[in-house]
Order: structure tokens, then sequence, then C-alpha cells
């Protein structure tokens, strides 16, 4: 296939992928790689999911240990500590982590996407060595705080103020439902350095953790995800560096929708990750419980909704990898990734929701991951987007596609 | 896989194993050479249904892995690497063209070069202990190897005959069933677990040596290093090359899934337990 495609001036990135389209089948690298992690997730998070749920506990270990994989800066170069494999890859990394663990694959997920991703693009050398490199190795994760508790989906309307004071950044306010934050070591915080200019005045700026003036409210009380924290971050005159800025000022605004956009592909992956994991075990009950003399799985009622619990998965999932690869093909890839996000998360509340239908009364109880697959499931339809936005966002580029 | 005319054992064997691929089957043999080298046997284990002829079990569309015993011995010779008491690992697997995956993993593991022996179709289906430990002395002798690791056995076949068969055809001392090896000057020292406890020895390079489970804990590849296995080289060669007959000569008569469990039967007194077993015909 390579040597068909090479006259036409491709080169051999894009024949992986144009193989990948003709025979439906990832690329060698892709799929050594997605062994590797599922492994890893069958062998090590499987069978401590619960109990990290249960306890609330960040699973500290293993994050170190993906670190040492390269897993938690995946897109980030070599020379900067990082893995140097692409956003398809790391799409596939967070999605068979998120299978064994839900919460771990929010964890990895928040610190590739919406941590490293803003440095990495809009930073500057200096900004990479600093706040990139300690980030790779599992040692330390980031997070990214842009909510506040007036405003989600509204995020033009900040209220985080950043006032210049000398050589200082004086920064205020709070921010809300910040993933990581309690087992962050640094945060990408946006905030306005002129309200006037509404969401154009808004910057992004980067702050170590701990720092003072920065504080953090107690942990929120989730239904799902619970080993990855989650809580308020308060700025009470907190003093950084004006080299702390990152990007330009004003910037801030168009750096948050350009994280977001990629960033959701990773909770896309993560809502996959959750679905299989319902689907894999509403198969295997399927197989095993018998009622009216046979196994369940012979029931039509049964086999319409394994058929459709899987569709909804593989639509999701193909839809998912198209965002990737465009967004590594350097194209446009805003629909994609939203309409990516909407799948797979509605695909990931629907099959949990079946799944426990499948399950029955042991749906219904902790014995059966189906529980936790149902309870993690339903924030993937609300953080980095919410399934209404992603609407908004998916009309505004197919009204735009056929303008008048 | 190696399918003797002990039928029941195979048989037995086939129901028990369950697959460690997410459900997914498995099946490869793999072994591994080194330079100043370590030969590790890579093979893996099937979800296994019994073909309706009879002849054997169903190996179409079968995934390939490696076998959990070989992971233990290629993550030794890397070990050996690191620690700069090895210059080269060379994994090789015996098999059809499926096996390169295999040997793909071990490269991503670490290992620096790969070497596939292609055996298919036929051949590949009677493959056994005796022909692959020729193999490997034929290769071993060819690259100048000082070491040879294997897993202990393959969880397919369970023989643990390859490793001491290729340490008989060099006529090369061998360290079976290893939870530690520890390179002291030219001398491999194994402790060996055996029945009665653990035995160590002191075997003098070359030499070949079986991993045992608690040799140590495989590391999962890191991203980077499975970025660097595609760029290492895997050689093709074939057993006739290596001046090796690969016929087998054994035959296999037929092969059955083991017998259905049975029900058990309570009983209140012992009385009544001797008198079911008298009944039984086993007292």
């Amino acid at each position: 296939i390579y040597a068909y495609f090479v006259p036409l001036g491709l080169h051999n990135r894009a024949a992986q992928l144009i193989e990948f389209l003709i025979l439906a089948e990832l690329p060698e690298l892709h799929q050594m790689m997605r062994q590797t992690c599922r492994d890893y997730a069958q062998k090590e998070l499987a069978p401590i999911a619960a109990q990290l749920d249960k306890d609330h506990k960040f699973p500290a270990k293993q994050v170190k240990e993906l670190g040492a994989m390269g897993v938690m800066a995946v897109e980030v170069p070599e020379s900067l500590g990082g893995a140097g494999m692409d956003y398809l890859a790391y799409c596939l990394a967070v999605e068979e982590l998120s299978r064994g663990c839900a919460s771990t694959g929010v964890i990895v997920s928040v610190n590739n996407s919406l941590y490293l991703g803003p440095i990495l693009k809009f930073g500057t050398e200096e900004q990479k060595k600093q706040w990139i490199t300690p980030f790779t190795t599992g040692e330390r994760v980031g997070c990214f705080a842009l909510s506040e508790p007036g405003n989600g989906s509204d995020a033009g309307a900040a209220s985080t103020l950043a006032q210049q004071e000398g050589d200082e950044w004086v920064l205020s306010g709070t921010k809300a439902w910040i993933t990581n934050c309690w087992d962050a070591s640094a945060t990408v915080v946006f905030a306005t350095t002129d309200k006037s200019l509404k969401h154009k005045g808004i910057s992004a700026f980067l702050v170590p953790m701990p720092h003072p003036g920065l504080s953090l409210g107690k942990k929120e009380d989730k239904l799902g995800i619970r080993a990855s924290s989650t809580a308020n971050i308060i700025l009470e005159d907190c003093r950084i560096p004006l080299g702390n800025m990152l990007g330009e000022r004003g910037m801030g605004f168009n750096i948050a929708m350009q994280t977001l956009d990629s960033g959701r592909l990773g909770i896309a992956a993560q809502a996959l990750g959750i679905a299989q994991a319902a689907l894999d075990c509403s198969a295997d009950y399927a197989h095993k419980r018998t009622a009216f003399g046979a196994p369940i799985g012979k029931l039509q009622a049964i086999q319409f909704k394994l058929a459709d619990m899987a569709l909804a998965i593989e639509s999701a999932r193909l839809l998912t990898w198209r965002a990737a690869m465009l967004r590594d093909a350097k194209k446009p890839f805003t629909k994609e990734a939203a309409m990516a996000k909407l799948a797979a998360s509605e695909a990931a509340t629907f099959v949990s929701h079946q799944a426990i239908q499948v399950l029955g009364g042991m749906g219904y109880v902790t014995d059966m991951p189906a529980e936790r697959h149902y309870r993690d499931a339903r924030i993937t339809e609300i953080y980095e987007g919410t399934s209404e936005i992603q609407r908004l966002v998916i009309a505004n580029n197919i009204l735009k596609e056929y303008q008048q | 896989m190696h399918r003797s005319s002990e039928v029941k054992h195979v048989a037995s064997y086939l129901n028990t194993r369950g697959c460690e691929c997410f459900g997914q089957p498995c099946e490869s043999h793999c072994p591994v050479l080194t330079d100043r080298t370590i030969h590790v046997q890579l093979k893996t284990f099937i979800k296994i249904r019994v073909k309706p002829d009879r002849t054997g079990v169903v190996t179409d569309g079968v995934k390939h892995s490696m076998n959990p015993f070989c992971e233990i011995a290629v993550e030794e010779a890397i070990k050996l690497k690191e620690k700069k008491l090895v210059k080269e690992v060379v994994a090789v697997s015996c098999g059809p063209q499926q096996v390169q995956e295999t040997i793909r993993t071990a490269l991503a593991m670490g290992a620096d070069r790969g070497i596939h022996v292609e055996v298919s179709g036929k051949d590949y289906e009677t493959l056994g202990p005796l022909q692959v430990s020729k193999i490997f002395a034929a290769l071993a002798k060819k690259e100048q190897a000082d070491l040879i690791i294997l897993g202990k056995q393959a969880i397919d076949d369970d023989c643990n005959q390859t490793g001491q068969m290729i340490a008989a055809l060099l006529d090369w001392p061998q360290g079976t069933f290893a939870s530690e090896m520890t390179l002291e000057a030219d001398k491999m020292k194994v402790v060996r677990e055996v029945d009665g406890g653990l035995e160590t020895i002191k075997i003098k390079l070359p030499a070949v040596v079986t991993a045992d489970l608690r040799l140590n804990t495989p590391r999962y590849a890191t991203l980077p290093n499975i970025m660097k296995a595609k760029k290492k080289k895997i050689a093709n060669v074939k057993p006739a090359d290596l001046g090796v007959d690969v016929c087998s000569r054994l035959e296999v008569l037929k092969v059955d899934e083991p017998p259905q469990r049975q029900a058990g039967v309570k009983v209140e007194t012992v009385d009544d337990l001797v008198g079911k077993l008298k009944e039984a015909g086993r007292v």
C-alpha cells in the first residue's frame, strides 16, 4: 500500500491513515499501543476501580506507572519528556484506560489535553520547559480552571480578575468544578484582564500549586468518577510573575476554546471506555444468566439491547477516531470533535443504562460494576462542553457550511 | 503447540484454561535468541474449541500473544542488558506470519532485533518441542549465542521440553525453572524452584535457562519503546535454511474434550461415604 501511494507524494503517515480507511484497521503502532494500555487497564486498574471509587482515592501509584509508560504526556515531544505520539494514539490510550477505571481515564485526559495541551500550543520555550517536563512523568499532574460558580457554558462571562501590579499579576476570584485540583501541582487559570472587552478581555495564566493566595474548596462528593478530585479553586490576592501569562493578553478565550476542542476528544474516548466496559459486563452476563430455561442472551429483548449498545459505541468510536485523525492531519476538526463527544457521551449514558437493565437486580448493586459505569457515564454529557453546547457547535458549523 | 498421543492430558488442559486477551483467542511459538545472548521462547495461550473432525483444535482467526513464561524470560533478558551484562537481546519466533506481532511486543519491551523462523500450514500444526529445539540449536550456532532464556513451558501444551532439548542438542548446561539468575564472571548462578524447595546451581556459559513464574514481573512496554520497536529489524529465516527438518515423528490419533464434570453427591455419615465409594468401585 505504501508503494502504491508514495508516487502520489503522500508521506508515510498519510499512507498509514489511508490504509486504515481502506482496511478499517489501525496502523500497527497504534494497535500495539492500544494492546499495552488494554493489558495495563485489565491487570492494574480494573481490579482496584471499585475500591478507588468507594474510597474516593486518587490512584497515585498507577498515575506514576502510567507516567513511566509515557501515557501522561502522549502528544508531548520526546525532547520535553513525552511519548511523541499522535492524538489518535492518545484517544486509544484514554479509551482503554477508562475501560478499566473511568476516574483514571479522566485524570490522564485532563493532564494531557487540558493542562499540557494549551502550554504545548501557546507556551514559550521557557514555559514549556518549566511547566511541561515535570508533568510528563506521572509524578505531577496539572489541571484546568475555566468554569466559575457563576458561569460554566457561558465561559465568556468570566469574572475572575487579573490585575497587573508592577511586575506581578494579581488574580482574584473563584473557579468551580476543577478536576484533579486536590492532586495537582499546577493549573492553567483563565481570568479577565479587561471586563469591558467581555470574552476578548480574558487571558490565560499558569499558577503553581500550592501557592500563596490559592486555596482549594472542599472536595465535591460526586455521583461518579470519585477517585478524581473535584473542587473550587479560590484565588485571593494570588500573585504570579508577569512571565506566567500563557499566550498573549486577551487570547484567553481563544486558548480555552481551542483547548476544549481537543479536550472533548479525550472525554469522548473516556465515554467510549465506560460504554465498552458496560457492554463487556452485559454481554458476559447474557451468556451466564439463565432464565426461562436458557441463557438470557438467547432472548431477542436482550439481543436487541446488545445490538443497539454495540452500534452506539462503534459509531461514536469511528467519529472519535476520525476527529482525532483530522486533528493529526492539521485539518479543521471542531465539528467532528463536537460530534464525537456528543455521540460518545450519549452512547455511554445509553449503554450503561441498558447494562443495568440487562443485569436486572444485579445491575443495581455494587457487587457488579454496572452501577459504577452508570454513575461514571453521567458526567461525560456535562463536562468539557455539555451535550447542548455540542449541538450548538455542530449547528453553527453546519450553517456556516451552507452559508448563503 | 505440540500434540502428543497423550490425548487425555492435552484435552483436559484445553478446557481449564481461559484466555487473557479480553476473551480473544491467541497462539504463537516464539523463542528468543540473543547475541551474548538471551534466547527466550515465547508462546501463548488459547481459548480452545476442539475441531468437529477431532483432529485438533480450532486455530483459524486466532490472535497471537506472548506466553506468560516467555514474557518473564524476555524481561530477564532485558534486565541483563540494562545491567550491561549482555550486549544484545534477540527475540525469535517460530510460526506463521502472525508471530511477527509477538516479536514486535518483545522489541517494544526492549529486545534489539528479531528473527522470524517461518513455519506455516501443516508444518505449523505439527510443530513441537523437538523441532523447535532443533531450530534453536541451529540458530544458536549461527548467531554465536552465549545464553538462551525460554519460558519453562508453553501454556498451550505444557510440554516443558524445549529448553531441556535445546541444551541436550547443543551439549550446553541447563538451569530450568529459574526463580533467580545471577551472572557471576563466566558462570550463571541459577536458583531453581523444584518440588522439594529451592536448588541453587552454577552453570558455565554458554547455557540454557528456563524462566519460572517468580523470576520477575514483566514490564509494560512504554509508548516511546513501542515507537522505537517499529524501527528494529526482524529477519526472516526458513527451517530449511538452518538445515532443520520440521517433520513430526508423532501422529495425533484424536483430540477430545474432557468428560463433563458430573454433579457431586452429598452424604450424611462416613459409613454412607464408604458405601458410596464401594458402589462406584473406588474402594
